[in-house]
């Protein structure tokens, strides 16, 4: 059985299509096998952003109406053989999920895939709802800004309240991702601190995303920032998250940044 | 308490995180989950406002997290023409 993550944030904008693709690049790197599902029906993206908008024939809403196996809607990265998509559709609507449709697609990824991330659209509308329904992991991304930390606080209390772990009283594990981090901003003061958007949401961080040029020309491309950038400082901090969501202990440095900033953080946890 | 940031300027990420702070503060209990701050806000400023007028953009509510000391102020300016409203006592 893999697990089922959800990428969502409330907010839009903040790198959760981003996120989702190196990720799930990252992840089938370790050679498991990965799933990609994008849940933002009408306004699909993770296509685009893994490169692979002109290879899509069928979608999650054809599959869930029968129209096509989902062994056929799925595309598979053309990079990394482990990575596959399942892109939204870009003409219905929300509407078109169901809850049974989509527990059933979800059903079959888990049984054949070590990993189903489902790519969240934003808002906490149903669309959001049906990204996180079977979620056993939340990867929530915030931007270091009020708005969006607000947003997320909304996204957690939803992650308790509307998933069927939650509804069956289990927790689902919630990760903080940080993304549009910016060292200079914050040395300033001009930036919330990592240890007080911590303190605030009060979920573990999985990593600290620095803002870099790297992504927009990562999406340019058409590859995940990982695959296409890896020696940039996002690829360092999403591989990273990787290892954390495979259990590993990875010390968390925000990449380039040389450990002055964490150091800091767990010095204070720890007192 | 340190003395320097007596004399600095607050920074624009400490007012960021002030504010978000309250806000949730606020959202969070209007959204079920039990919560403190809000609570003892509210009832403070009711009992407050029953013996002087408060003008409710002049409160000012900050909740400091330590590990073993937590503390909440809670700033209430008082206009200078502010007088005690009129207190019944009843005599029983």
């Amino acid at each position: 059985m893999g697990q089922v993550m959800v990428v969502t944030s409330g907010k839009g904008g903040v790198g959760k299509t981003t996120s989702t693709a190196a990720l799930g690049a990252a992840l089938a790197q370790t050679g498991q096998t990965v799933a990609m599902v994008d849940f933002d029906v009408g306004l699909r993206n993770l296509d685009l952003v893994m490169g692979a908008e002109r290879r899509v024939v069928f979608d999650l809403i054809n599959v869930i109406q029968g129209q096509a196996k989902l062994a056929q809607a799925m595309i598979r990265d053309k990079r990394l053989d482990t990575l596959f998509l399942l892109p939204a559709s870009q003409t219905r609507d929300k509407d078109a999920l169901t809850e049974d449709g989509v527990a059933k697609v979800m059903k079959e990824l888990t049984a054949n895939f070590d990993w189903v991330i489902c790519d969240s659209p934003a808002g906490i509308g149903k669309g959001a709802v049906f990204a996180m329904q079977h979620a056993d992991l939340a990867v929530v991304v915030t931007n270091p800004e009020i708005s969006s930390v607000r947003d997320s606080d909304r996204i957690i209390g939803l992650l308790d309240a509307k998933t069927e772990k939650a509804k069956k009283g289990h927790d689902v594990e919630k990760y903080l991702l940080i993304s549009r981090y910016d060292e200079n901003r914050a040395t300033s003061g001009d930036m919330l601190q990592i240890d007080d958007i911590l303190e605030i949401l009060s979920i573990p961080l999985l990593s600290v995303v620095p803002e870099s040029q790297e992504v927009l020309r990562a999406s340019n491309l058409g590859s995940p920032v990982t695959l296409c950038s890896p020696n940039s400082a996002p690829a360092a901090a999403y591989r990273d998250a990787a290892r954390r969501l495979n259990g590993e202990v990875v010390a968390l440095t925000i990449p380039k940044e040389k450990n002055r900033l964490f150091g800091r953080i767990f010095g204070r946890r720890a007192a | 308490m340190n003395l320097f940031r007596l004399f600095k300027r607050e920074q624009p990420s400490d007012v960021a995180r002030d504010r978000i702070q309250i806000l949730l503060a606020h959202e969070r209990s209007v959204t079920g989950s039990s919560n403190l701050i809000a609570l003892l806000r509210d009832e403070i400023l009711l009992v407050v406002a029953k013996y002087i007028p408060v003008d409710l953009d002049q409160v000012d509510v900050n909740m400091d997290r330590g590990a073993s000391l937590s503390t909440l102020q809670i700033d209430i300016q008082l206009p200078i023409s502010a007088k005690p409203r009129q207190v019944v006592h009843c005599d029983a």
